[in-house]
């Protein structure tokens, strides 16, 4: 069955993770040759999409240059992007499909690759019926591929089980803003957060997760405005808070409602913008009642007066501004602690305005593109419902299909994955997404992964769940697409193409649709490239939510991005959304929802007294698929580390530098202490990027939010306790990153 | 690039360190970063702050080497060491009020931030000061940076009875007119965290 073909450590030898920290011919080449021509394009990590320009020589991306023209960062760029040249010409790259074999995964021809998958996933289907093949995606892809994803699972293969890594991402997030606000997409521009005199920064490592944003943050205070910021430890964007409240995990919402209950007992509640634009706010006021802030402040462990004092910052200021990210919505009641927060600022009429509104900040480089058009499973392109009667004929007209075909909505991402385990679903085809380091309890996920019948990856590096596949499809980078992506603000954007895929490498498209023809779909997936994919997808989008009619690959060039809705080509975008007043509810008005307070998933008793959350490092971008691989990245966070406060680490006799183990219900693993004042000290924290037997999503649990499906990673129970270096840590490194502490292994030049 | 000068804003610094990476992309000193970013305290705070070559006006570095290798042109910016004069000997290194100069063992020569010479001359700004995410490095014209910062820029050091001038801008709360540095001073501390936290004595385990 699907397990890795040979010990990792033999795989690792071959496939990496190796670190690149020399463009490709070293830096005697770069320096005696000029690049042949610059790639104006944006950086492939994160939801800022920065403007970027790299470099190329010889056909190879060789390095960078600010562009300082884009808009949104003007030449701005955190270190990741700074090193991302480093993942093209890695010595790691993907070449050649590979196929598992008793000693190892080997070369395979294309052709022969696209036999086999396709060959599998009939006998799959056939055998099993076509819910038992799953596809997963992700949202740190092009839109086209997104697109195209979504279209094969539905039409080449007729599974209604396709989801994507944007599950453990934004779903709260944007179920929370379709129910309140009847859209799911950040209100307002950034350049709203500068005009704002108040803004509260909940659950968002900003600073780390969204680097640019920083500047406009601070601008904001240059102007006198103030930040609030809500986290249970002070990351670097806490430096400037004028107001921190350092929640208990898990205990958002509490916050939420007692501030609520602020607003309306002290009169700072807005009642003609209610009564005009909003239904719902009598039930949400009542629901508020018993929040006292001294109830929120023993629910949360945040000073009463310092939710007094919030409550009022926002209810007495018309330019209130709210971020929010994964702090907030990777719970169990993530949609509730959205829907919360929202309504905090329709209830003060913070809403539709310069410098008022609140917003999500998407995480994945293409989190927010890659949600609308088609691989969630419950949704169709243009942010369709696919339990829409009306939205399924319509999709079925653009795509020349029977709308009874389509497929209903299928399970999510931790669902399929649990159906996996459960033998429900026997194939699994993967593209954009390494489950095995990012889905909560990897122990889980890699007793899963074990029981497929057919495991196949699209990818340019052999990832860690890729090792668990029998099929793996070399694709393509970021560098080797031309396409779109929607960035957190809301704006499409357009990537261009550096380099071809290299080798026996295709674009990931171009696989997808080949792959279509095998299975006998010829006639609905014949695009001669992702520019044809890009205008069928402003035809499923129009009318939709996600309106993209009016979008065009030049458009975007011409104008440095469009913000969506743009539903004709002499429409302007949409950059600020209810400027009119109006949401996108068939009545118009915003909706306020009641949130009723719960308890998290994984509850603390006397074996598992403390907290666990865990979040990201800024030299690491999600599963570490990437950054991993790049030499100065690692070096800036070469491994994880547990984050404890003092008090805490005294109780346990831990120093910095120590060994710690920590225990959830789960699992254990073992890695450095840092002790830090600037965690609460009931909490500890494990960023997630790494594999292995040090990775933080062994330790997490899989309780999903009812609504959203998103795991709960921001709250397990966990127990520490000192240890001892374990003997084979050296062995770890190298299976995480290539790394050995004082030293560089490997200083690959490039292919 | 005339009018322009650099600003150094140690408060908005979020230690990202986009200036090293990027300043490490330099064809003439690959793969090292002449610059800094460093953790003030980290046990006790977040709080990081870059370090940038303030070029003095009249640089101790120089004053202070025997080769006389170190060179000031008349745009003020303190250069490397001159490859075929630098003896290796460490003087700058121990004399430098704020930390800049490094002596590489490889081509034993003292390197360090030239303010990216090679791209000013042709109109660019220093590499650094573009990536930063957070501006606490910024490079631009000084009625720009008046208009837009509530903060102060000096260049007025005192390193106990020393004075030193700087070509590099410090941005500094308005009430600060010279820059007086007792690093203590500027950590914040405090028994329970800035804001306290409120914590189940037993939950501690």
């Amino acid at each position: 069955m699907a397990k890795p073909p040979l010990p990792l450590d033999v795989i690792a030898h071959t496939h990496g993770p190796h670190l690149n920290y020399e463009p490709p011919g070293g830096w005697e080449e770069s320096t005696r040759r000029p690049p042949d021509r610059l790639a104006k394009t944006h950086c492939s990590f994160c939801g800022m999409q920065c403007g970027i320009q790299l470099k190329v020589r010889d056909e190879q991306v060789v390095g960078f240059e600010p562009w300082e023209a884009f808009p949104f960062n003007r030449g701005m760029l955190c270190p990741k992007g700074v090193k991302r040249y480093l993942q093209g010409a890695h010595p790691d790259r993907l070449l050649t499909s590979l196929v598992r074999t008793p000693s190892g995964f080997v070369s395979i021809s294309y052709d022969d690759a696209l036999d086999l998958a396709a060959r599998r996933l009939s006998e799959v289907k056939e055998k099993y019926g076509a819910d038992a093949v799953a596809i997963y995606g992700g949202a740190s892809m092009i839109t086209e591929k997104a697109y195209v994803l979504g279209k094969f699972a539905r039409v080449a293969l007729g599974t209604k089980n396709i989801d994507y890594n944007g599950r453990l991402c934004m779903v709260s997030a944007g179920t929370a803003y379709k129910l309140t606000f009847g859209i799911d997409r950040a209100t307002n521009p950034w350049t709203d957060l500068v005009a704002a005199d108040v803004v509260m920064i909940a659950g968002s490592n900003t600073a780390e997760c969204a680097p640019i944003t920083t500047h406009y943050l601070w601008q904001c205070r240059e102007r006198g405005g103030r930040l609030i910021v809500i986290d249970p430890r002070m990351t670097p964007i806490s430096r400037n808070a004028d107001l921190f409240l350092p929640v208990r995990p898990g205990t958002d919402l509490a916050l939420f409602l007692g501030m609520l209950h602020v607003i309306v007992r002290d009169g700072l509640a807005k009642q003609d913008y209610l009564s005009a634009h909003t239904t719902g706010f009598d039930a949400v006021r009542a629901s508020v009642e018993a929040w006292t802030p001294e109830r929120a402040a023993q629910v949360t462990g945040v000073p009463a007066a310092n939710i007094e004092k919030a409550a009022h910052w926002l209810g007495e200021t018309d330019r209130a501004m709210g971020i929010h990210a994964r702090g907030i919505e990777h719970h169990s009641k993530g949609v509730e602690n959205c829907l919360a927060m929202l309504n905090l600022y329709l209830a003060t009429g913070n809403v539709g305005r310069e410098g008022a509104g609140c917003m999500m900040i998407t995480g994945q480089g293409n989190g927010q593109g890659g949600r609308e058009h088609g691989q969630k499973c419950d949704q169709l392109p243009g942010m369709r419902s696919i339990t829409d009667p009306e939205h399924r004929k319509y999709i079925a007209g653009v795509w020349g299909v029977e709308p009874e075909s389509l497929p209903g909505a299928g399970l999510s991402a931790q669902e399929i994955m649990d159906a996996i385990h459960r033998g429900e679903i026997k194939a699994l085809f993967s593209m954009c997404f390494n489950p095995l380091v990012s889905l909560p309890d990897a122990n889980f996920t890699r007793e899963a992964l074990s029981k497929l019948e057919f495991f196949g990856v699209i990818d340019f590096f052999l990832s860690e769940t890729a090792h668990h596949a029998d099929l793996v499809f070399a694709g393509s980078m970021h560098e080797e697409d031309e396409g779109v992506v929607c960035s957190a603000e809301g704006r499409v954007q357009k990537i261009n193409k550096a380099v071809d895929p290299p080798g026996d490498a295709r674009s990931d498209a171009l696989i997808i649709c080949d792959l279509a023809k095998k299975l006998g779909k010829e006639k609905y997936f014949s695009y001669p490239s992702t520019r044809e994919i890009f205008d069928e997808l402003r035809i499923a989008s129009k009318g939709g939510i996600a309106d993209y009619y009016g979008i065009t690959w030049e458009r975007i060039d011409d104008e440095l991005g469009v913000f969506w809705p743009c539903p004709e080509i002499n429409h302007p975008g949409t950059r600020r959304l209810f400027e009119d007043g109006r949401f996108y509810h068939a009545d118009g008005k915003a909706h306020l929802q009641v949130s009723e307070w719960r308890e998290s998933g994984d509850r603390r008793d006397a074996d598992f007294p403390l907290f666990l959350t865990t979040g990201r490092v800024i030299s690491h971008y999600l599963s570490g698929t990437q950054t991993r691989r790049i030499g100065p990245l690692v070096e800036q966070f070469p491994e994880p580390k547990i984050e404890l406060h003092p008090a805490l680490a005294d109780k346990h006799g831990i120093a910095s530098g120590d060994w710690v183990r920590i225990s959830t219900r789960r699992a254990e693993v073992v890695v450095e202490a840092s002790v830090v004042r600037t965690i609460r000290p009931d909490t500890v924290f494990i960023p997630y990027h790494w594999p292995g037997r040090r990775s933080a999503n062994l330790l997490t649990h899989r309780t999903l939010d009812p609504r959203s499906k998103i795991p709960e990673y921001k709250v397990s129970a966990c127990r520490i306790e000192k240890t001892t270096r374990p003997a084979d840590i050296e062995a770890q490194r190298m299976e995480e990153t290539g790394w050995v502490q004082g030293a560089r292994p490997h200083t690959g030049k490039g292919a | 690039m005339e009018g322009y000068e650099f600003f150094v804003d140690p408060s908005r610094c979020i230690g990202c360190r986009a200036c090293m990476a990027a300043c490490a992309e330099c064809d003439t000193h690959r793969g090292v970063s002449m610059i800094h970013v460093d953790y003030i305290d980290r046990p006790n705070t977040i709080a990081t702050t870059p370090m940038v070559c303030m070029h003095c006006v009249e640089p101790t570095c120089a004053l202070v080497c025997p080769a006389d290798a170190i060179k000031q042109g008349e745009d003020g910016i303190v250069r490397s060491a001159l490859k075929p004069r630098c003896i290796a000997c460490n003087n700058c290194v121990l004399a430098c009020p704020f930390g800049i100069p490094t002596v590489h063992v490889g081509p034993d020569l003292m390197m360090k931030c030239d303010m990216c010479y090679d791209r000013t001359s042709v109109g660019l700004r220093p590499m650094c000061a573009t990536v930063c995410p957070s501006q606490a490095l910024t490079f631009g014209p000084p009625d720009v940076i008046a208009r837009q910062r509530a903060s102060r820029p000096t260049r007025d050091f005192r390193f106990g009875n020393e004075h030193v001038k700087t070509k590099v801008f410090m941005m500094m709360p308005a009430s600060e007119p010279v820059v007086i540095v007792d690093v203590e001073d500027y950590i914040r501390r405090g028994p329970d965290g800035p804001e306290g936290w409120l914590v189940d004595d037993a939950s501690l385990g």
